[in-house]
């Protein structure tokens, strides 16, 4: 009797410490994403200008209809989501194949281990000015070695010909970002069983064959995370578009449009109108691709 | 048997012609960034694979204040940013990972969709929030704005790790009556150092190479931070564009993450892949 009342008052006090423990990080992620989110959603439907967002008024869906009539908008759109498939494509394949590569059991896999890690970890301003600078049109070591192998007569305007500008986005964001999708298809291939590989070989099961009815159906889950986190990162890209071509159409990304709107023009309700409809573009896209790869279970972790 | 023996040498050498290839290709851009830099004046623009061993270009960005002064914020931005979300995380962490009540999950759901939440999606908001706040162009401002990316996905990672340490841990200390808050600090603190140092420097990594609340929240250039420091750097026309500086800057920002980076590689390595594939 007193052990089972105390045992309860025990269990009360635990979970009044969970929530005052929470408190702080729940107060902090309301402040910083809940309620600005809630904001933006309601900015949407107001004339509110961002020099003095205090007054407004509401104007219905007045935003929506200047944003879906805007060919601006909606080539931004279509970049963004050919960005986004080309660049995630490319990254997938190609982390897979170095990925098996440095998972082989030979000296200097570390070494290596360590130096893809490199372009993901600086920063994309950087990344973006470097490759800038390779790809200047007259003093870049790209055409410079292009002409000495006698590829290309004169230089190539790489980031100025509206032609060419996307896939070097695409190009650069893969040098960036396939590091991420090789490490984590790397820890993927750490947790494969290594005994039914030596069954396969005792069945003398040929290499390839190893590969895709046992290597990518386990590791399938692995990838499909993996996508998922470039996915949701390549469709709000920003930075790389910014520097490496800032006022150039054919790059233009939805997230690039959107804070152009709000900050460049002052318009408040449109900009926010068109990062509402980004918020809910993500939010189907990652909706549609869990549910197809179910991956609500591997998420939550139970 | 010499057969088999002719295949394994050629097999290792593809491996390590492969190798080579994706090295050459991950680290040239490094190379040319520093060989640029130390090319002095007219010299950036001759083509030449051996750097110049000059530091004029380091001299002049060393000597300008404003990007000295955009160094300093981007520390005390990141370092803050790192303290505060681990702080916060850890606490929230012991919440989630170690106590059973009713709320858990919808609270774990809470923290996965903010992780995803676009960064544009709350920018009108979160501009709002900070002019209330009184930290429009301050550096207050990044620091409470990184806690969007920073703040789940420490709160994810280190639930996951407190999770699974064993039950009995804490028992005795219950028993014997130990607050909480001594509980965490005693017991579970020690025992977290390699998720911590995972965390913080995942946190680090983005606070220092975060671009667009940076451009947005900051009006003026004595209170911006390297990555819009760099992007803003330019000549007066297209043919006097300052190359030698802006390799120069780049280097000295991306100099240290390398040497973090090639540090700590297994620590960054296992942050990765604790917050995407362990889940």
């Amino acid at each position: 009797m007193m052990a089972g009342s105390r045992s309860t008052g025990l269990r009360q006090a635990r979970v009044r410490t969970a929530w005052l423990f929470l408190a702080p990080s729940l107060l902090v992620l309301t402040g910083v994403a809940l309620w600005p989110l809630g904001r933006t959603f309601l900015f949407s439907f107001t004339d509110a200008l961002l020099t003095e967002p205090d007054f407004y008024s509401y104007v219905g869906f007045d935003n929506y209809y200047a944003l879906f009539e805007d060919p601006l908008w909606w080539q931004s759109v279509r970049n963004t989501l050919y960005f986004t498939v080309i660049s995630v494509s490319i990254e997938t394949v190609l982390g897979l194949t170095i990925a098996l590569l440095l998972n082989s059991h030979i000296a200097g896999r570390g070494m290596m281990r360590a130096i893809i890690l490199i372009p993901w970890s600086i920063p994309v301003v950087v990344s973006a000015r470097m490759w800038q600078w390779m790809l200047h049109d007259q003093f870049g070591i790209v055409n410079h070695v292009l002409k000495l192998a006698g590829v290309i007569e004169s230089g190539v305007a790489w980031t100025a010909n509206s032609a060419l500008v996307m896939p070097v986005i695409i190009a650069v964001d893969v040098w960036i970002t396939t590091p991420f999708m090789v490490l984590l298809i790397l820890a993927g291939l750490s947790m494969l069983p290594r005994g039914i590989y030596e069954a396969a070989s005792i069945d003398g099961v040929p290499a390839w064959k190893q590969f895709t009815s046992l290597t990518l159906p386990l590791l399938a889950p692995s990838i499909a995370v993996a996508v998922l986190f470039r996915l949701l990162d390549a469709l709000r890209m920003f930075d790389l578009s910014y520097v490496l071509s800032s006022n150039s159409d054919d790059t233009k990304t939805v997230s690039i449009y959107a804070r152009e709107v709000l900050v460049n023009f002052q318009d408040m309700g449109v900009g926010s109108a068109a990062s509402t409809a980004v918020f809910l573009m993500i939010a189907l896209v990652t909706a549609i691709y869990v549910t197809v790869f179910r991956l609500n279970r591997r998420l939550m972790g139970v | 048997m010499v057969r088999s023996n002719t295949g394994k040498r050629l097999h290792r050498i593809a491996i390590y012609s492969l190798f080579g290839i994706v090295a050459l290709y991950t680290l040239f851009p490094f190379y040319w960034m520093i060989a640029s830099s130390m090319k002095s004046g007219q010299a950036i623009f001759d083509v030449t694979f051996l750097p110049d061993l000059k530091f004029n270009n380091y001299a002049a960005i060393l000597s300008d204040g404003v990007f000295l002064r955009s160094l300093l914020n981007s520390l005390i931005v990141a370092f803050s940013v790192v303290a505060l979300s681990l702080m916060l995380a850890v606490g929230a962490a012991y919440a989630l990972g170690r106590i059973d009540f009713r709320g858990r999950s919808p609270i774990m759901l809470l923290v996965l969709a903010v992780s995803m939440f676009p960064q544009i999606a709350l920018l009108s908001g979160l501009f709002e929030m900070i002019r209330w706040l009184g930290l429009y162009n301050t550096i207050g401002s990044l620091i409470f704005a990184y806690m969007i990316f920073t703040l789940p996905f420490n709160i994810w990672v280190l639930t996951t790790f407190m999770r699974d340490l064993p039950k009995q841990i804490e028992e005795a200390a219950i028993m014997d009556g130990c607050s909480p808050l001594r509980i965490v600090r005693c017991i579970f603190l020690p025992m977290m150092g390699p998720a911590l140092i995972s965390t913080g420097l995942l946190a680090f990594i983005a606070s220092w190479n975060e671009f667009m609340f940076a451009l947005t929240f900051i009006l003026t250039d004595e209170n911006r931070t390297v990555p819009v420091a760099i992007a803003l750097i330019s000549g007066s026309s297209r043919y006097e564009f300052p190359y030698g500086a802006i390799m120069a800057a780049s280097t000295i920002v991306t100099v240290p993450l390398i040497i973090l980076a090639l540090i700590f590689q297994k620590h960054i390595v296992s942050g990765l892949t604790a917050g995407a594939v362990k889940g």
